[in-house]
């Protein structure tokens, strides 16, 4: 197992290669999962806005 | 019968990227796309990191290759697709493509940095530098500037179809750069080692690598395409987003 860790004497530089790969790919999900997510909230509450502004008259509480 | 059948070709591709169906299409297929991506992930680096050789001359050092070569591959097909829907959005006015390109720059920009940074931990041990102007390492870093700058031209025009195309000419005019990355180990004297897979006369690389490397480079395509697709959506919706905050200013 140590020799596998030790790659041949280039540990530095394979496991550097493929821990920023990882770190990179992450980042680029958790960054585009976190903005769908935003963009959805958003969308959401503007419409429910855009709801109420354009039946002002229902009672409040009532879905439209 | 098919509900398409009675349009002309044309009108086809536009039903067909028309943005609602884009999403009812997208919602299927994110998750089986992701499943296959991880498979092929994950197989991928059994082979590259257990079940491969150590190169000759290069030792275990060869194993960065399994990560390097794919992001370089798909930092320029990132560059490809971008221009491809750029062109598209110029001539055909489609809003899709427009948000193709724009969903595909920073997923580009990301493996065309990876390939840099893989690259220079990987030229230090093999080459004893981490750095060199030659022709293929200074075509890659210009690749990354036009990411950048492409990136950087839609955040700095407020309005989005004078930003989408100044950003789509920004990026055909760039196109150009993606070629000369490709041959440029052909044309001048690298340092860089030129084609071993993508050869006329066939791949030179021995089958116990290439199997981990296509399996990483699919793996990395798949990926690619499901990223695509979820950034997408996004930008899709913030642009309903915009689109009602003005209407509902003028309410």
């Amino acid at each position: 197992m140590a020799e596998f860790f030790a790659m041949g004497g280039y540990a530095g530089y394979v496991w550097s290669a493929y821990g920023v790969t990882a770190i990179v790919i992450i980042a680029l999900v958790l960054v585009t999962g976190l903005d769908l997510i935003a963009q959805r909230k958003q969308l959401d509450v503007l419409e429910s806005d855009g709801a109420r502004k354009r039946a002002p008259a229902r009672p409040s509480g009532s879905k439209l | 019968m098919n509900p398409m059948s009675h349009l002309t070709l044309t009108q086809r591709f536009h039903a067909f990227a028309n943005p609602a169906r884009f999403m009812a299409l997208s919602d299927k297929l994110i998750a089986p796309f992701g499943f296959v991506t991880a498979l092929l992930i994950g197989a991928g680096l059994w082979y590259a990191l257990f079940n491969s050789p150590a190169d000759y001359q290069q030792g275990e050092s060869v194993r960065i290759m399994y990560v390097h070569v794919p992001s370089a591959w798909l930092g320029m097909m990132g560059y490809m697709i971008m221009a491809g829907a750029s062109l598209v959005a110029l001539v055909f006015r489609h809003p899709l493509a427009d948000v193709c390109a724009k969903s595909a720059a920073p997923i580009g920009a990301a493996f065309c940095f990876l390939a840099l940074v893989t690259g220079s931990l990987w030229g230090k041990p093999m080459w004893g530098t981490w750095w060199e102007w030659d022709a293929r390492l200074t075509s890659m870093l210009i690749l990354l500037f036009l990411y950048l700058g492409y990136i950087a031209l839609w955040s700095t025009i407020e309005e989005p179809q004078r930003a989408g195309r100044a950003a789509a000419i920004l990026a055909l005019v760039g196109s150009i750069n993606v070629p000369i990355v490709h041959y440029s180990v052909v044309w001048w004297n690298t340092l860089h080692q030129p084609a071993s897979v993508f050869r006329a006369d066939g791949p030179t690389i021995a089958s116990s690598m290439l199997v981990p490397l296509l399996l990483m480079a699919l793996g990395f395509t798949l990926f690619f395409m499901t990223l695509l697709m979820v950034r997408m959506r996004a930008e899709i919706l913030r642009r309903r987003v915009r689109a009602l905050q003005l209407a509902l200013s003028e309410v």
